[in-house]
């Protein structure tokens, strides 16, 4: 038995494939929009991952590090150190700041999340895990590893705030929840760049202190200039736990006796893709919903059409008394090929073009499947209203008009 | 026949199409996504000496500095020097104003030479009084010789010996009065001797030959006691006073060559040696703390204040297993290396020692010269991770 479908195909495959391509690359489009929601959400994560922390202790009552700004004295973690069931604890700050590059081919500003970490053992809280090119920090000051997504190459140097930093390292997907690329520095200079004033403001601090008489006196004078210059703060201490431990458990004593907030990683989970993007994702999902609307209504319209296209042919197969089974099935097989045409190139379209967006865009397997799915659906139903028109035309048209 | 032969045609015009697509979708769906292998590039654990080292920064500041003002309070008179003076030792720097000591030094002269004239006049009245008992002490003499031939009365011989006593207390009164007169004299020389050295006193001199570094009061400040108007620092003492990291100041010790970027020179580097660790740390920092010296001293001198970044040496270690520290992972609670054997990959955790500032890390326990290591990997990698050795990793410039 020879396949109708398959016959049909053949005599207009040119207008077959084309229309599939074309069918393709908005169900590509349709799935980048996916990847794109799928990709904020994997960039909040992420951060999260990249943390290494088992829990995020900050200030009282705020939703820091990532969502609110918190500050806490830079030897808080010394206390959390010394609660039951943590393992290793580590002073952080986050600050969200243009680097420029001061050296190498072409000077450029990148908007980058700086992230100060203790430079310490590899797999301490805050570091990056893995790296791509060169190595960690080793030095105490002036030393950055960036990441890949920033653009910056080993050996650039970088100025963030007063100083220059030579990038060392670079890493991959350790972005800020809104997708920025991070860039760690050792936590002594990064305290220095978010809480220490650039030099006017220094100068008119003094002026201002020198101009109070109860200040300025001899002596007094110098200490209170050397104590309005301190820095002592972070914006988070990383905790992560001992084996066997339930975070929840080792989270309440450090909320009820240092009277802090800690979150766990489920809380910050909820606070960074429920509150801090909230907004952002929904307005990507909701133009997802509509593109695929959209797209599922432009499949049903080409099936439709493409049977309406035929429906002298159909009307000449019913004439030779062809089964409508028959009918059907040809209609059934060339919408699921032109869908299946469709998927595969979208599919591959969007993985080819992904990388090349600016932000993160993340093609699960899961979506794909949903959308084959999908697809299939809507060609069948499509096929359905297509089938209907043709099991309704008059035999006699084949002959007549 | 012939619509066959098209029949054929079209079919192989679609297969031909389809056919790359679908092998593209294949090669798709393996070389992205969860199934693909992890790119990773390896190295080779080499048995190295490593040279370890300590970076800190620091600032420089002058090892003695002399800060020179007077010792009571009063005005400033002048200021003889501005900042960046070189000065020699016990020149005058500047000088406080004696408000009305010259005068109390010149009525202190005056009085000085009429305790003079005292004295002269005092020793004249003795000369009279010396006299006056000689003569008392013949007439007192002879009217006893009188007495015995009975020629006088005994009341006149009873008035000249009285005559006699008069004269003798009159002489001794004014050789006590002679003497008051003298000490008067001593006094009053002692006391301008002492304001002329209070005068001396509110001259600023410099203790030492060095350099003005701070020139805190002008002409007609008032200041208190102790408070500096000059100070002077003493070049040759300049040194930097360099903070370390506690977490990586291990084997700090006098006597290291350090190598000094001031930051205003940049990438120009000056040799020095550590001078000595400080027994006392920065609690607060949690820094250590040590003094660099200069080998030579630059000329011109870095500022004092002036920010530098000291490397100091440390003596190399001896020969061990090393890898690079972005080889070193941690999984779950250990710290180890993926080790790649043939087709497989484990993790191996490992024990590590010292490091070196380029990232270089001893491994003590777990890992042999020889064994292939991941360096960087494109994911996080866990056990039983598809991977792919590479050259450099995708997106990296090798």
């Amino acid at each position: 038995m020879i396949s109708l479908a398959g016959r049909d195909i053949l005599h207009a495959w040119g207008k077959f494939v084309f229309t599939g391509i074309g069918l393709g690359l908005l169900i590509g489009v349709t799935l980048t929009m996916a990847g794109v929601y799928r990709g904020m959400v994997d960039d909040a994560r992420v951060l999260l991952d990249n943390s290494g922390a088992d829990l995020w202790v900050v200030q009282q009552d705020t939703l820091g590090p990532y969502a609110e700004s918190s500050s806490l004295y830079d030897d808080t973690w010394r206390r959390i150190l010394g609660m039951d069931g943590v393992a290793r604890a580590a002073n952080i700050t986050y600050l969200t700041m243009q680097v420029r590059r001061v050296a190498g081919q072409d000077p450029r500003d990148v908007r980058a999340m700086v992230v100060g970490v203790v430079p310490g053992g590899p797999g301490e809280p805050g570091q990056p895990g893995y790296l791509v090119a060169g190595r960690q920090i080793t030095r105490g000051h002036y030393e950055a590893v960036a990441d890949m997504a920033s653009g910056f190459a080993l050996g650039d140097r970088i100025r963030i705030r007063r100083n220059e930093y030579r990038v060392v390292g670079l890493s991959r997907r350790m972005v800020s929840s809104g997708g920025d690329p991070m860039v760690f520095i050792p936590l002594k200079d990064a305290q220095e760049a978010q809480f220490f004033k650039d030099n006017d403001a220094i100068v008119r601090q003094r002026a201002r202190t020198a101009a109070n008489p109860a200040l300025n006196r001899p002596e007094v004078l110098q200490a209170v200039l050397a104590s309005q210059s301190v820095n002592p703060f972070v914006n988070a201490v990383l905790v992560q736990i001992k084996p066997g431990f339930d975070p929840e458990a080792v989270a309440e004593p450090i909320r009820r006796w240092q009277r802090l907030t800690v979150y766990t990683r489920a809380q910050m989970e909820e606070i960074l893709v429920a509150k801090l993007i909230a907004t952002s994702a929904r307005q990507i999902g909701m133009f997802l919903v509509i593109l695929a609307i959209v797209s599922a209504a432009i499949v049903a319209f080409i099936i439709y059409t493409l049977t309406l296209g035929k429906i002298r042919e159909i009307a000449v197969l019913k004439l030779i008394g062809t089964r409508n089974r028959t009918i059907a099935a040809m209609i059934l097989q060339q919408a699921l090929g032109l869908g299946l045409i469709g998927f595969v190139v979208g599919k591959v379209a969007a993985t080819f073009w992904a990388p090349i967006f600016p932000k993160y865009v993340l093609l699960e397997p899961g979506d794909a499947a949903r959308g084959f799915a999908a697809v299939m659906v809507i060609c069948v139903l499509a096929s359905v209203l297509a089938i209907r028109a043709a099991l309704e035309v008059d035999p006699a048209e084949a002959i007549g008009g | 026949m012939r619509k066959f032969l098209s029949t054929k045609g079209r079919s192989l015009a679609l297969i031909g199409v389809l056919l790359p697509l679908l092998g593209l979708f294949v090669y798709v769906a393996l070389r992205s996504g969860p199934l693909a292998p992890v790119p990773v590039t390896v190295a080779t654990v080499a048995e190295q000496a490593i040279a370890p080292a300590l970076f800190g920064i620091g600032t420089v500041e002058a090892r003695y500095t002399y800060k020179i003002g007077p010792t009571i309070a009063g005005r400033v008179k002048s200021v003889a020097v501005q900042v960046g003076d070189h000065v020699q030792a016990g020149q005058v720097l500047g000088e406080m104003d004696p408000v009305d000591l010259d005068d109390r030094i010149g009525a202190l002269a005056a009085a000085q030479m009429r305790a003079r004239a005292n004295v002269l006049a005092a020793e004249a009245q003795l000369e009279d009084g010396a006299a006056r008992r000689r003569y008392a002490e013949t007439q007192a003499q002879r009217y006893e010789k009188l007495l015995e031939a009975r020629s006088i009365s005994v009341e006149a011989a009873e008035a000249k010996r009285q005559e006699r006593q008069i004269a003798e207390a009159g002489y001794q009164a004014m050789r006590a009065n002679l003497d008051a007169a003298r000490q008067e004299l001593l006094r009053s020389r002692a006391e301008r001797a002492g304001l002329i050295r209070q005068r001396a006193n509110l001259d600023l001199l410099a203790p030492v030959a060095g350099l003005v570094s701070v020139r805190a009061a002008d002409p007609g400040t008032t200041v208190v006691a102790g408070q500096a108007v000059v100070e002077v620092i003493d070049p040759a003492s300049v040194w930097i006073n360099v903070r370390f990291d506690q977490l990586r100041a291990a084997g700090l010790k006098a006597g290291l060559t350090a190598q000094v970027v001031p930051r205003s020179l940049a990438e120009q580097s000056l040799a020095g040696r550590v001078s000595r660790v400080e027994p006392v740390a920065d609690a607060v920092t949690e820094e250590s703390l040590a003094k660099v010296v200069f080998d030579v001293l630059p000329e011109p001198l870095p500022p004092v204040g002036e920010l530098a970044e000291v490397t100091v040496a440390l003596p190399a270690l001896p020969v061990r297993p090393v890898v690079g520290n972005a080889s070193v992972r941690r999984l779950g609670n250990q710290i180890g290396v993926w080790v790649v054997t043939a087709d497989a990959l484990a993790f191996r955790p490992v024990k590590l020692g010292a490091s070196d500032l380029d990232g270089r890390v001893q491994v003590l326990e777990g890992l042999k010269a020889g064994e292939r290591v991941v360096v960087y990997s494109q994911r996080a990698l866990a056990a039983g991770s598809r991977f792919k050795v590479v050259d450099s990793l995708p997106g990296v410039a090798p």
